[in-house]
């Protein structure tokens, strides 16, 4: 057995416009799986990630319902990636940056989203195994 | 001396920082450190076996080629890879396929890790 670590990620995109966001998921749920402990302080644009007002559409263009269309909703992504976590032993703490969250009006995040600031990431780093710092281009 | 996993995502042919950053790369490695570098996303499309290191332009590639033979363990993400058709046979030499797990390993294990 894999021996327990707690990993921090930082990240900074905003969703529904860059590959990045896929990778960092792909690699919390990694994380998640091995049971480790995880934090995640989502900052600027990233804050919107958990965003619980997310809905799925229709796309006219292939003729589809919103049901049919089945559009991937990354709060949903956050939100699986916190039950494997949990479903694995691990913890997971997802902090959203107050200031980047009244800024954009991202105040409605799902549950287990807690609101911190920049300090709370020095924080978790201090008390992580490492830590991972996914930018915006 | 340090261990350390350089995580590039951009395409060479987009970005010229990608060549600032493997030059970061092959300088770790020549100082004594243990670099390993992670090619995912676009950063991918420099290590197909068609990618041209003898055109002048083309320094981000020209210095993936070298890196290989200098010390650096250079990997490319297979997922990346299938996702945009290239056949893991069919990459430069010295790079070699790894899933994205490995970034996880490395970051257990302490290593310095850098995203670009």
């Amino acid at each position: 057995m894999l021996s327990k670590k707690k990993l921090t990620f930082m990240l900074m995109d905003a969703p529904f416009e860059n590959a990045r966001t896929t990778t960092a998921l792909r690699l919390i749920d990694i994380a998640a799986r091995r049971g480790y402990d995880i934090n995640v302080f989502a900052y600027e644009g990233a804050v919107y990630l958990p965003l619980a007002a997310q809905a799925k559409h229709a796309n006219a263009v292939h003729g589809h319902d919103a049901t049919e269309e089945d559009h991937p909703l990354p709060r949903e992504w956050v939100a699986a990636v916190m039950e494997e976590a949990n479903r694995n032993g691990g913890t997971f703490e997802w902090v959203n940056c107050g200031l980047c969250v009244d800024e954009r009006g991202a105040t409605e995040a799902i549950p287990s989203v807690r609101r911190g600031s920049p300090a709370d990431f020095w924080k978790m780093a201090g008390a992580s195994d490492n830590v991972l710092v996914i930018p915006t281009k | 001396m340090a261990d350390y996993l350089l995580i590039e995502s951009r395409d060479p042919f987009e970005s010229v920082e990608v060549g600032n950053f493997l030059t970061l790369a092959e300088g770790l490695s020549k100082e004594g450190s243990q670099v390993a570098l992670f090619l995912v996303q676009n950063a991918v499309l420099a290590a197909r076996h068609g990618a041209q290191s003898g055109f002048p332009h083309n320094m981000g590639v020209r210095a993936l080629a070298a890196l290989a033979g200098n010390g650096v363990k250079v990997l490319a993400d297979s997922f990346s890879l299938q996702e945009r058709g290239i056949s893991p046979n069919r990459l430069i030499a010295g790079v070699t396929v790894a899933t994205l797990s490995t970034v996880v390993d490395h970051l257990a294990a302490g290593h310095k890790t850098l995203w670009h």
